[in-house]
């Protein structure tokens, strides 16, 4: 029996269709990330299977239980982490904590052992207001929180959002740790770099599920030849490759642009061709696709199709 | 599971006692408006600056002014001279009311031939006019008593009038049953509508959804600690009634704070209602306050009288809660009857509180759409 399992499922807000036809599968023990930009129905997602939205279509089962009819035992079973903090503010760590332990019928001692490498980090903390935390301490209470009644299952909708540098790959180290003692993990993030951190991962955009795979696999296959272009003249540079014969896609990457081309080729002929043209500082270099050269080149498929 | 219901009650008490706004609700408004209303907002008045016009200018005249001055309620703040001067006074403002008294005033009165006094007061503030005439309607009758003591007309009906249940007419014995209405209404319909809407606004009520609690469970932990608040405040202004401002409580004291309870579940049905039907704490806020507070201060009987009223708006007071608490509460601390006497307003506010619940029943969402 897979932790989470969902099937077709369909879900639409008036005009907008928030989730179409999305079917996937998580196994225990599995740390899943759903990766998409803002708005691909990530959240919604979420609140099916946490049983506080209905689907329009489709069958979807956590623990085993039916989203539906057996709301009342998985909202017993299941952790589950809002994109937006959502914690009482104007009550302490510890007030937080034990209030939510109390809700479901269990203690702070009972599960310690569950939360300890989260919560020692906020324990100096624990007399403060929630409200007066720092995003990333803010970020672990609340992991807390959803931890503290021993889930089966965990749903973490975007917990690294607005959270810095340092404390994002915290909360993934507390995740894997996680994961050991065979809690299933749903989780969510807009930041690609955070997808190889998963087990498995599926790209979701505009509703649609684009693939799932484990990460690696995922950026093993991607087959076109893939260039860091790097220049001071990013945006000429971007736009004279748009017009040239091997480009097939090119898109601009932080400081570099990442290229795309439809034929094999060196590095060295792109840089030197590129140089001939008036690109006196162009350095190219042959790099391994990322999630995210996968993600916008899917996106990129699909909005063909489309 | 009273462990947890517990645990959400202290949860909401410390909500309560770190929220300086909640607080300052809870506490200051109660005492704030008792002392306004008692001090400030009352029909009664002393010194009513006054004119005259004595065209007599003789020895009953005299008496007469004098008389009208020896209540404490009017001082005479000038003599007029002619007719022209009338209108200077209440233009300024600085008096209410002229008293013109006529040329043969004295041998009118002796020879019972009929007498007239002309009052003319300041209609811009018709309330008021209207006070100032009825006790110098009631000074110029005993005027005439006293005068005529000696030699009682025979055909004269001499009407003796006593206000029951209030012989000083004190605004005081309104404003309190009224105050207490007002104060469970808000504290109990308003502060529990906010704070149930403050969950769903913040997001933790998506929290509390995804968890073993029933609603059942949520809404009573959410308004237990409020219902506790309030009555307490009901039985503070009650106090605060009886010592500062001598408002009696003739009926059986159990049987008062019974019915305070019972208003308080029906505000706080109220509260939940409106909870349901709300998203965020604006929302909440303009409902109970348009929808509650306005209706129950001014169409309950509190402070205008519901008879009076054009029928669509009797009928629209007679739809309000308030309006059958404040008759009770009249009714057992002023009158001092007992149960069998306010049936009908007990039955309807039970009524409504169950009317109430089933609807916030029906309404309350075990899902965020």
């Amino acid at each position: 029996m897979k932790a989470i399992s969902i099937q077709n499922i369909s879900k639409s807000y008036k005009d907008t269709k928030a989730l179409d036809c999305v079917s996937l599968e998580v196994g225990r023990g599995q740390l899943f990330g759903l990766i998409g930009p803002d708005g691909a129905g990530k959240s919604t997602l979420f609140r099916i299977l946490t049983t506080l939205l209905l689907a329009d279509e489709g069958e979807a089962f956590v623990d085993g239980l039916h989203i539906e009819k057996d709301y009342r035992e998985i909202r017993k079973r299941v952790g589950y982490m809002p994109g937006r903090f959502s914690l009482y503010q104007d009550l302490s760590v510890e007030e937080n904590l034990s209030f939510f332990a109390t809700i479901f019928g269990t203690t702070i001692d009972e599960n310690y052992d569950l939360i300890k490498d989260i919560y020692v980090q906020i324990e100096p903390f624990k007399k403060r207001l929630a409200g007066k935390l720092s995003g990333g301490m803010k970020q672990k209470l609340a992991l807390s929180c959803a931890l503290i009644h021993k889930p089966s299952v965990l749903f973490l909708d975007e917990p690294t959002t607005g959270v810095d540098a340092v404390s994002r790959k915290e909360f993934w180290d507390m995740l894997k740790s996680l994961k050991e003692k065979n809690i299933a993990i749903l989780v969510s993030t807009p930041y690609m770099d955070e997808a190889t951190l998963c087990d498995k991962i599926a790209l979701i955009q505009e509703g649609k599920i684009l693939k799932i795979d484990e990460p690696e696999a995922m950026m093993a296959q991607f087959e076109r030849p893939l260039f860091a272009v790097k220049t001071n003249s990013t945006y000429q540079l971007l736009n004279h490759l748009r017009l040239q014969s091997f480009t097939h896609s090119v898109l601009p990457f932080g400081e570099c642009l990442h290229l795309v081309t439809t034929e094999t080729l060196s590095p060295e002929s792109i840089q030197e061709q590129l140089r001939l043209q008036g690109f006196i500082d162009v350095v190219v270099s042959k790099i391994r696709a990322g999630i995210e050269d996968v993600f916008l080149d899917l996106s990129h498929k699909a909005g063909n199709h489309a | 599971m009273f462990k947890v219901f517990m645990a959400f009650v202290r949860k909401e008490f410390y909500h309560i006692l770190r929220d300086k706004r909640t607080l300052l609700i809870l506490f200051g408004m109660p005492l704030a408006q008792v002392l306004i209303f008692g001090y400030a907002v009352t029909n009664e008045f002393k010194d009513a600056r006054i004119d005259v016009l004595d065209y007599a200018k003789d020895e009953t005249s005299e008496q007469y002014i004098n008389h009208l001055q020896s209540s404490g309620n009017f001082i005479v703040r000038k003599v007029l001279a002619s007719q022209k001067d009338m209108e200077a006074g209440m233009k300024s403002g600085k008096t209410k009311l002229v008293v013109s008294i006529p040329e043969n005033f004295s041998e009118d009165f002796y020879s019972g031939s009929p007498t007239q006094i002309q009052v003319i007061t300041d209609g811009s503030d018709p309330n008021n006019a209207n006070t100032l005439v009825q006790y110098l309607t009631e000074m110029t009758r005993s005027f005439q008593r006293t005068k005529r003591n000696e030699s009682p007309n025979p055909y004269s009906i001499h009407v003796a009038s006593r206000m029951l249940y209030n012989p000083q007419l004190a605004s005081a014995y309104n404003f309190v049953p009224g105050t207490i209405a007002l104060i469970l209404l808000i504290i109990c319909a308003m502060l529990t509508s906010l704070t149930i809407a403050k969950e769903k606004e913040i997001g933790t009520m998506e929290i509390l959804l995804v968890s073993p609690l029933s609603p059942l469970l949520i809404i009573l932990g959410k308004v237990a600690p409020y219902a506790l608040l309030s009555f307490g405040n009901a039985v503070i202004v009650i106090l605060i009634g009886f010592f500062v401002f001598d408002v009696p409580v003739l009926g059986s004291t159990v049987l008062l704070l019974g019915m305070c309870f019972l208003y308080v579940f029906t505000a706080l049905s109220l509260g939940i209602f409106i909870s349901t039907t709300v998203k965020t704490q604006q929302e909440a806020m303009m409902k109970s306050l348009m929808g509650l507070m306005m209706p129950s201060m001014l169409l309950s009987g509190f402070i205008f009288p519901l008879a009076s009223m054009p029928t669509v708006l009797e009928y629209i007071g007679k739809l309000i809660p308030a309006t059958y608490f404040i008759r009770i509460l009249k009714g057992v601390m002023l009158r001092g009857v007992g149960l069998n006497f306010i049936l009908f307003e007990v039955g309807v506010l039970l009524m409504m509180t169950l009317g109430f619940l089933l609807l916030s029943w029906r309404n309350f969402k075990i899902r965020l759409e």
